[in-house]
């Protein structure tokens, strides 16, 4: 474990905004902090970084307790939302600026300089300066100037957010690629959760300065572990459909009543037989995974189709119940008009169940 | 039919002219005090004015050399002094004011007190009273500490007056800098001091050139304080300059007029070198992002 986070606490006054959160990113792991602005992951950033004194909790790097550390003597290296290049500076003078601290000797400076814009195919910009660079050549240098110490870890703030959305593509695949070359823990903090999905070994997704689940971009879109994370991950939005439950019939499958008078039979976690009957649930289901049929089923409700999107390959359905919103992805070739009156389907297994606690559906304890 | 309409980002030359016209009665006295200067006592005080008249330096060279009226030789007036005090008190004040404002500005910016902006709005209210107001307590104060009269009092008096207006306009130059780049050089192994001297004042140095500049033209110009605390020895020009007035000959708007142009050199000079910074300094902020 490399970089490690203790019941770490941030308060500004009387503002908690971050609040006791343990955490910790193996060698060579790029684990992504994901989640709504204000949530505390740059908080938590900076901490790591040393840019900001933690209120309570340890932090280890490399497992030293580096919480009196100045951030220079922290041996981390962090790139900003904003580049923070140094305007003065030329791209190479800015690259080499981080080696000076260590001491290194003038050639061996050049010679890291010059494999870094090698790397990185700033070798045409070097004499330039920050203000007659573009965006993504600014982007570039602001990795550049992280990655050419050999620092115990990496920090990135928001590292694609100025771009447009092909550079940002571009510089996606382009980072990943250098991250994994490095092999060193690194944290990256985004509020846009396909960075996270695309660059992420772990995602942690925070709310209010809490984690709300750390794993694997795959078992956070598919199992999310609270109604938060359900909603927060994923686009469209997952479908989050207030429920009471009415029956179980052994298997996982169980009887819902739903506002407005409709009901369903569908199957779902088994241990749905757990819960009281009259329990009052939400049930999530991706807007891909709901299926429509014209003919009534009973695992489903019927709604009319308000307004339909074209997405290219894909069409986005709004469907609504009269009490609900529900969104429905399909292929482009499935026909949908608006106004129309279709029923949705809910696949076996399709469907979170989350307790009245807005976790999911768990065991009894 | 389609109403005209100016193109936008265009003047023309019918506003340019208005514009240069209202410009011209501004500058008019400026104008009519240099002309003086070049004039000679009977063209200066001719009715009406004179436009065209023959230019001499007389005025000028009398600035430094005048005859005595008793002996009738030449003599050194003691105004080459004058213009030294006047340079050296201002240059001298107004640089430590810049530099102390400038340290207070950062730290007031960047490691702000309980109740910062109290302190900030206290050290403002020192320049909300005109200075007469103070001028008797000033005043007694200098004698008992020995300062009237010296080089240091009305120098240290300047730096008092002119740290309130430094302080308040670098903090402001200071809080519009992207703090992400004092973060990264501390990440990047620099110590407080290099990321303030190598990083900070880098970015800001128009904004110090126009708080360098406006606090220049201020004491250049001060009177009351330089009337009553300065000596003989540390005599500024506008207080020399008002000594000039009256006497048995009566007014020589001539030499008056050739001081105040000579007066008017050394700030314009500074204003002149600093303009395109000066620019960016006023701007600052309103344009960046």
């Amino acid at each position: 474990m490399t970089i490690e986070l203790k019941k770490l606490t941030k308060r500004f006054g009387s503002l908690t905004a971050v609040d006791a959160i343990d955490l910790d990113v193996g060698d060579g792991e790029v684990l992504c902090l994901l989640g709504p602005s204000g949530c505390g992951k740059t908080t938590t950033l900076r901490m790591v970084a040393g840019l900001e004194y933690a209120t309570e909790g340890d932090i280890y790097l490399q497992g030293a307790r580096v919480n009196d550390l100045a951030p220079r003597d922290r041996n981390v290296a962090m790139s900003f939302q904003f580049y923070a290049l140094y305007p003065s500076l030329s791209v190479a003078e800015n690259l080499a600026f981080p080696l000076h601290a260590d001491g290194l000797s003038r050639a061996e400076i050049e010679q890291r300089v010059k494999r870094i814009s090698d790397t990185l195919q700033l070798d045409k910009i070097l004499t330039r300066t920050p203000g007659q660079l573009a965006e993504g050549e600014k982007q570039r240098v602001a990795v550049g100037r992280s990655i050419i110490r050999d620092p115990q870890c990496f920090l990135f703030d928001e590292p694609l957010s100025r771009l447009d959305v092909q550079l940002r593509e571009e510089m996606r695949g382009e980072i990943k690629e250098v991250l994994q070359d490095l092999s060193k823990p690194t944290v990256i903090v985004t509020h846009d959760q396909l960075e996270a999905l695309t660059m992420a070994d772990r995602i942690a997704v925070m709310r209010d300065g809490r984690i709300e689940q750390v794993d694997t971009p795959h078992n956070v879109f598919q199992s999310p572990e609270n109604l938060f994370v359900a909603g927060f991950i994923g686009t469209p939005q997952m479908n989050l459909l207030p429920a009471t439950l009415t029956g179980t019939n052994g298997h996982g499958t169980a009887d819902f009543a739903i506002a407005g008078g409709q009901s369903m039979t569908i199957e779902v976690d088994p241990r749905i037989a757990d819960l009281a009957q009259g329990a009052n649930v939400t049930l999530g289901i991706r807007p891909r995974n709901l299926e429509i049929s014209h003919d009534p089923a009973p695992d489903g409700i019927s709604t009319k189709i308000d307004i339909v999107e074209p997405m290219g390959a894909e069409t986005l359905a709004h469907l609504s119940d009269g009490q609900h919103d529900l969104r429905l992805v399909a292929d482009w070739r499935v026909p949908l008009s608006e106004g129309d009156q279709v029923h949705t389907r809910f696949p076996p297994g399709a469907t979170h169940v989350f307790t009245e606690n807005e976790q999911v559906l768990r065991s009894a304890p | 039919m389609a109403r005209k309409y100016r193109e936008i980002g265009k003047a023309g030359w019918g506003y340019t002219a208005i514009t240069s016209v209202v410009g011209f009665i501004y500058f008019f006295p400026v104008l009519w005090i240099i002309l003086t200067a070049f004039k000679t006592r009977t063209d200066a005080l001719a009715v009406p004015p004179k436009l065209f008249f023959t230019p001499t330096l007389e005025n000028f060279t009398s600035v430094f050399f005048r005859a005595s009226i008793t002996t009738g030789t030449s003599q050194a007036t003691d105004m080459g002094l004058y213009f030294f005090n006047s340079i050296f008190i201002a240059f001298t004040s107004v640089g430590l004011a810049l530099i102390v404002g400038t340290l207070a500005a950062y730290a007031f910016s960047r490691y702000p007190l309980r109740g910062n902006d109290t302190y900030l709005f206290i050290i403002l209210t020192t320049r909300m009273m005109p200075p007469i107001v103070v001028i008797i307590p000033i005043f007694l104060m200098f004698r008992l500490s020995g300062l009237a009269g010296s080089y240091w009092g009305i120098i240290l008096l300047y730096t008092a007056f002119n740290i309130p207006f430094s302080i308040w306009l670098v903090k402001s130059f200071f809080d519009e800098l992207n703090p992400e780049i004092e973060d990264a050089a501390r990440m990047d192994g620099a110590s407080e001091r290099r990321v303030f001297f190598r990083f900070c004042i880098p970015q800001i140095l128009a904004g110090l050139s126009a708080t360098f500049v406006f606090g220049l033209i201020l004491t250049w110009n001060e009177f009351l304080f330089a009337l009553l605390l300065t000596g003989v020895e540390t005599r500024t020009v506008p207080v020399a300059m008002a000594r000039t007035l009256g006497g048995e000959v009566g007014v020589d708007y001539g030499l008056l007029a050739a001081i105040v142009t000579l007066f008017l050199v050394p700030i314009f000079f500074v204003t002149f070198l600093l303009q395109n910074q000066l620019l960016r300094g006023v701007t600052f902020g309103t344009v960046k992002k």
